[in-house]
Formats: structure tokens, sequence, C-alpha cells
């Protein structure tokens, strides 16, 4: 049941994924990523990961697809519909696919072989009880990592500062 | 309990999951798109960081690191829209094949 659960979610997360790759409108290239993101999410919770599944629908779908579908709409750019006066326009593209699924259908072979090839020692006996984990996070993230956690809450505030910075209309008129 | 999904299903998805992410950025002819396969890929990170805190159930290092990877995701993606939008008012496209030149 969880297997079959695993497989779904997979199957969804990794179809999204082929969908933005083939798709040419950029809209549903953002709705598919909702779908992978949410299928990401799924496959964090068969994990045990509860908490970071939450942050994950919240942070990505809440903050960052929307982010990315106001980007989308305020960079429209009309359709070159001239194509005789693009020289070369087909052959660039069809280069740079050829030259996309290249790369990353090697690195995919490579990373199978390292994957099939590695042992890894790990802790035999897996604990994951029912519990959730956010009392584990809490409690590592204000005594270990709480130098990460403060950098972080820096490293936020600066972007979000920076980006309301370069975003601004300098333009005069 | 027993869980019974093996670890390297997490890893194969998750190296599926990166290497679609790396097409998508090296394919894309637009900003946005190749944003959106960095965000793929740093999902996959992601997913193989939770796939193996399944191993370390006291202390959950995997999830804190992954827990940073989505902070710093998404500070990148707020400066990236930024920078795109700048982009797009100077050179009136996001093609990345159109910017060739730095100065005003």
């Amino acid at each position: 049941m969880e297997l079959a659960a695993f497989y779904f979610f997979s199957a969804l997360a990794i179809g999204s994924g082929i969908f933005i790759l083939l798709t040419r409108n950029l809209m549903y290239a953002a709705f598919a990523l909702f779908l992978a993101l949410l299928g990401v999410a799924a496959l964090f919770v068969l994990s045990g990961a509860d908490f970071l599944a939450v942050t994950q629908l919240m942070v990505y779908v809440g903050g960052i697809l929307v982010l990315l579908i106001f980007g989308i709409m305020l960079t429209r750019t009309p359709e070159k519909t001239n194509a005789a006066e693009v020289p070369n326009r087909v052959l660039i593209s069809a280069k740079r696919q050829i030259w996309g699924v290249l790369v990353s259908g090697s690195l995919f072979l490579v990373l199978l072989i390292t994957i099939f090839n590695a042992t890894f020692t790990l802790n035999s006996q897996e604990t994951l009880s029912s519990r959730s984990t956010i009392r584990t996070l809490g409690v590592e993230l204000m005594t270990s990592h709480l130098l990460p956690f403060e950098i972080a809450g820096i490293i936020l505030l600066v972007a979000l500062v920076g980006a309301t910075y370069l975003a601004l209309n300098r333009n005069p008129s | 309990m027993q869980n019974v999904i093996p670890l390297y299903h997490f890893l194969i998805v998750a190296a599926a999951l990166f290497s679609i992410g790396l097409a998508v950025v090296v394919t894309k002819r637009n900003i946005i798109g190749m944003l959106i396969g960095l965000e793929l890929m740093l999902n996959a990170v992601n997913l193989n960081l939770v796939g193996f805190s399944r191993h370390d159930s006291v202390l959950l290092r995997g999830q804190l690191f992954a827990l940073f990877v989505i902070v710093v995701a998404a500070a990148e993606v707020t400066v990236a829209l930024a920078i795109v939008l700048r982009v797009y008012h100077h050179y009136g496209s996001i093609d990345p094949d159109d910017m060739n030149q730095l100065k005003q």
C-alpha cells in the first residue's frame, strides 16, 4: 500500500517534470511545477518528514510559485511571428535541445551507476516512530543549529530588501 | 514500524528529477523557465536529504539541512525575479540570447 502510494506520487512528480520539459507555454510549466512540488511533498510525508512537507507546500506553493506566475505575467513577450527575419532560429533551438537531452541523459546514467554501485553503511535499525518530527526539529534548531538559523533569517531579510530595491522603477519618466 | 520503501527508490526518483531539471535549465529559452528547472533540481536534492534522514531518526540532521535549502531557495527566487524584471525593462525580452551587453 505504502509502496503503491510511493510509485503514484513519484510518477506524478516525474511526469510533471517531463511535461515542464516538453511544453512551450510557461504558464502550463508553472502549473506543472505545482503538481511536481505536490508530488515531492507527498514523498516527504512517505519518508516521515511531515513538518518539511507542510513547509514545502507553504513556501513553494504559497510563495515561490505565486512569485513565478507574477514574473511570467509581467514579462510576457509577444511571439515572434515572422520567422523569416530571424535566421537559423530553428537550427539553434534544436541544437540546444539536443545538448540538453544529451547532458541530462548522461548525468542520469552516471547517477544511476553511482547509486547501484554504492553500498551505504546505514543505521540498520530504522526507528521511524509515528510521532511528529516538529519537536526534534525545533529543539535542534534552537540548540545546536542556532547560528545557521540566525544566518538564514538575516539572509531572508537581506534578500527581501535587496529584491525590493532592485525591482524599484528608477525611471524618472 | 517497519518501513517498506527502500532507500534506493528515493535516490532514483531524486536522480530522475535532477536530470529533468538540468534538461529544463539547458533547453528553455527563457530565464523564468530556467528558474523553474532550478526549483526542480533543488527539490531533487531535498528528496535525497530527506531519504537519508530517515536513518538518522534521533537528530534528523538531513531534514534540518533540507529546511535551510528551502529557505535559501526562497531568497534566491525573490532576488532572481527582481533581476529578471530589471532585465526585461532594459532589453524588452528575457531571452538569455538577447542579453549581450553590460552597459546602460
